[in-house]
């Protein structure tokens, strides 16, 4: 459902993608690994239309949508969990979550499911987004995508210093959005974490892809060539 | 003096205020710039309503149904050719072309107007008051204060109870991650200033009922929706009321001592404010 | 010789001095009507630069900048008429009282960011504006009041010829002034505000200090040139002085010809006094299609026309800008 295509991204002089080509099927969950820097953010947010490619071609869907704005990507139902969670932090739990459906696309996510799916949102309804633990930021981060009804997610390091029972949580949530057949790519430090959650890994070193495959069929030794370069 | 008469006066005059300031406050509050034109969109709009009665032969009130939809137009125009342009982060833009637009339309309306001040016919209601004891509250100051009071309710639920009130302050806080949910913050901007201009052309109306206007008369106007908000506090909804009853009350007990100190008095306590309260007396709310 | 040319700033200061020998000159060769004419060109000169130095150079975007051209006419003045302090000296002693005003009002206006900093520049005018026209004494009442001092300077040729000799003097020296900031220390501390004030911060730059001074050096700077447009006019109005006209020339001037350079004001001077001249029979139109000039600069060329120039032969009159080592910008 999206190709990219031979992406080089450039920030001014700085070109943080070179040559990038990945693909990803409906219903697929794609893990994107790397370092610090290695270009994982960029990439999801060129996907999402926040940034656009210099040169290459993005199909979503079978269209051409590089340099298409981010709030059209929205609309054509790719949904940001942006690194740090962005919450707007002058709305509440609920407005922040609300916001998510502005696009109004119909689909299986309603306010109700959302809370359903974490719990401890519904009895911070109505706080400031500002005011949650992190973790539960990370829950409305999410929630707030999958208000949108997105045919497909980006994940960017959900797991980001949250405690390690929360980060469990959070990922069988991952696992109940992907069994609905929404497609997801996620971001991931934790390579352990990216590989088990995954159907299909690329790893990028330094704006390249060093890496891909099945998880199963991937060495250790591999992996950690690809992730470090030695 | 007549201290209660005094504080009722700056009371109903602190209703003009407040639609003067929620203006100036929204579209900062949505896009951190600040409308240097936004007292000649002012005098515009008692102009504009002063062509309709004559065209028209309208009262100045029905007026109202007619220039609020064009001033509304007009902002969201001049945002998306123009001022959408100058949002590269750098103020100068913004306070440059504002600026620009300042002393065209103040030049444009002496050239149309001729520089003679002019006032809206509102024919018995203009001089019609209710008498309360001693006091004398004329039904144009009332009829104002009541239409800030509602103004600032209605916006209070837009910006609170719908999608796009939520998607102006989502914008707010972080135009790009609010691309990321599907909203164009150029087009947000641009409902914002013309919304913002809706309320300018209420406003101005209402000083037009209310007193004579003359085309040089914007800058003025501007100064005190910048101290009512100054006053009431930085993106605080109701503290531009309450921001611009104090200005009121402030200049008209000024005036009372001495009428050349009616603005003098209003900036007084403006500076007295930014001294001791730099935040103004409500601090910022959720809202806006 | 050699040695003398060999720094910029010394190339600068020495062709600086022969130009404004040459234009000073003028006062023993030219035309009277010549330089009343060019009184004014200098002055606004003057003033442009202050703008730039305030606005483009230190972020501070003010629209207030009338309120030390009225306290520098009234100033002047005051003192020289009120006081009887000798003329020449209440002339100096002008910056002075500027300075000591705007290191108050610089205090308050700091509270306010971005374009609220730009109307309480316009506030504190008005309050400046509303206390002189509201004390006859002092204003002269509507009709204004006009200098006695400079009868004593007899022929008014003379006055004339002075006045233009100090307007020489003052354009050259806010030149000056101007450029020896913005290569001292200083202006590097300046210039690293502009890239991010946050950065400049966490440098050790201290943003509100540098600001504040630039804030009181361009207020006393505006009075002088306020207390010399005086001198020349000799008939002072509040409504006038205070006028909001003035800064919308300044901004015109620097926006026309491009801010944050010294060439650029230069050039818009120019533009903006010729433009004036012919348009000055239009009334309310010439500044309308100054504020469409301002308006639609800022839009497509914000650089202004100096900066069109340079953008096609990389001239640079006054290389403020330090020249990065090669070295340096390779490694970067
Ligand atoms: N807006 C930007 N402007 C300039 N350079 C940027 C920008 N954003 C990222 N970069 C650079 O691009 C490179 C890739 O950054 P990116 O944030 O995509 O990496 P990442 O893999 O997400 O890293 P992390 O694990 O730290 O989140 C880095 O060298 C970064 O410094
Ligand atoms: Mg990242």
């Amino acid at each position: 459902m999206l190709k990219l295509q031979k992406i080089d991204l450039y920030y001014g002089q700085f070109q943080a993608l070179f040559d990038v080509s990945i693909s990803v099927e409906q219903g697929e969950t794609l893990a994107i690994i790397g370092a610090n820097g290695a270009g994982k953010t960029s990439l999801l947010r060129l996907i999402a239309g926040a940034h656009s490619a210099g040169s290459g071609e993005i199909l979503f869907k079978g269209e051409e949508v590089n340099k298409r704005p981010a709030y059209e990507m929205a609309k054509l139902g790719i949904a940001l969990v942006p690194e740090g969670r962005m919450l707007f932090p002058s709305l509440t739990v609920e407005e922040n979550l609300l916001v998510g459906n502005y696009v109004r696309r119909p689909g299986p996510w309603k306010l109700n499911d959302i809370y359903k799916l974490f719990p401890s949102l519904h009895e911070r309804r109505k706080n400031p987004s500002s005011n949650i633990s992190g973790g539960q930021q990370q829950m409305v981060a999410i929630g707030r995508a999958l208000m949108s009804n997105p045919n497909l997610i980006l994940l960017d390091e959900i797991s980001l210093g949250l405690a390690p029972l929360i980060i469990e949580e959070i990922y069988r949530v991952v696992k109940q959005i992907s069994a609905l057949g929404t497609t997801v790519i996620l971001v991931e430090q934790d390579v352990r974490r990216g590989m088990n959650a995954a159907d299909r890994v690329y790893c990028l070193l330094e704006g390249k892809i060093s890496l891909t495959g099945r998880p199963s069929e991937l060495s250790m030794e591999e992996v950690s060539q690809a992730y470090f370069g030695v | 003096m007549d201290w209660l008469n005094a504080i009722v006066q700056g009371i109903l005059l602190g209703g003009l205020y407040a639609l003067y300031g929620t203006g100036l406050s929204l579209i900062f509050g949505v896009m951190r710039i600040v409308n240097l034109a936004h007292g000649d969109f002012i005098v515009l709009a008692a102009y504009l309503s002063l062509v309709v009665t004559q065209i028209a032969g309208l009262s100045p009130f029905a007026t109202i149904l007619a220039v609020v939809p064009l001033l509304f137009v007009f902002g969201y125009v001049l945002q998306k050719t123009v001022l959408n342009r100058a949002l590269t982060g750098n103020l100068l833009p913004p306070v440059v072309i504002t600026f620009g637009i300042s002393i065209i339309l103040q030049n444009a309306l002496q050239l149309i107007f001729s520089p003679n001040s002019q006032g809206l016919d509102a024919g018995s209601l203009e001089t019609a008051s209710i008498q309360l004891g001693r006091l004398n509250i004329g039904w144009v100051p009332f009829i104002t204060l009541i239409t800030a009071i509602v103004v600032l309710a209605i916006l209070q639920l837009f910006l609170t109870r719908t999608a796009l009130g939520r998607a102006f302050r989502a914008t707010s806080d972080n135009p790009g991650i609010a691309e990321l949910m599907g909203i164009n913050s150029r087009q947000i901007y641009g409902i914002a200033l013309g919304l913002s201009l809706a309320i300018v052309a209420l406003a101005g109306i209402l000083l037009g009922i209310r007193t004579n206007f003359a085309p040089a008369e914007g800058p003025a106007r501007l100064l005190f929706a910048f101290e009512t908000v100054i006053i009431g506090g930085l993106g605080n909804l109701w503290g531009t009321l309450i921001g611009g009853i104090i200005l009121g009350i402030a200049q008209v007990i000024g005036a009372s001592f001495n009428p050349g100190w009616f603005q003098l008095a209003g900036h007084v306590v403006t500076l007295l404010v930014l001294a001791f309260l730099p935040s103004g007396l409500f601090p910022r709310t959720r809202e806006l | 010789m050699r040695s003398l040319l060999y720094t910029p700033e010394r190339r600068i200061a020495v062709i600086g001095f022969l130009v404004a020998a040459v234009l000073i000159s003028m006062a023993s060769w030219g035309e009277i009507r010549t330089m009343s004419l060019l009184i004014e060109f200098f002055y606004l000169l003057a003033l442009s630069q202050l703008w730039n130095l305030l606005a483009g150079y230190a972020g501070l975007v003010s629209v207030g900048q009338q309120a030390w051209i009225g306290i520098g006419g009234y100033a002047l003045l005051v003192m020289a008429d009120d006081f009887g302090i000798p003329l020449g000296l209440a002339f100096l002693l002008v910056g002075v009282v500027a300075a000591l005003l705007s290191y108050p009002a610089a205090k308050l206006l700091f509270r306010l960011r971005g374009g609220y900093y730009a109307i309480g520049t316009w506030v504190v005018s008005e309050v400046f504006y509303l206390l002189i026209s509201g004390s006859t004494s002092w204003s002269g009442g509507g009709l204004g009041r006009s200098l006695q001092a400079a009868r004593f300077i007899q022929p008014p040729a003379m006055r004339i010829t002075l006045v233009y000799v100090i307007a020489v003097v003052l354009a050259i020296g806010s030149i000056a002034l101007v450029y020896y900031l913005m290569r001292s220390r200083l202006g590097l501390g300046l210039t690293a505000i502009r890239d991010s004030e946050m950065g400049a911060a966490s440098l050790g730059v201290n943003v509100n200090k540098l600001k504040l001074f630039v804030y009181v050096v361009c207020a006393a700077g505006t009075a002088i040139v306020g207390a010399l447009i005086y001198l020349n006019a000799l008939n002072i109005i509040p409504k006038a002085a205070f006028s909001v006209n003035w800064t919308a020339y300044m901004i015109f001037m620097v926006v026309i010809g491009g801010i944050g350079t010294i060439e650029g004001p230069i050039f818009g001077t120019i533009v903006f006094f010729l433009l004036r001249q012919y348009l000055s029979d239009f009334g309310e139109w010439s500044l309308i299609i100054l504020g469409c000039a301002a308006v639609i600069i800022m839009l497509v060329a914000p650089q202004g026309l100096w900066g069109i120039i340079r953008g096609r032969s990389q001239i640079e009159l006054f290389p403020v800008r330090r020249k990065l080592s090669p070295n340096f910008e390779k490694s970067e």
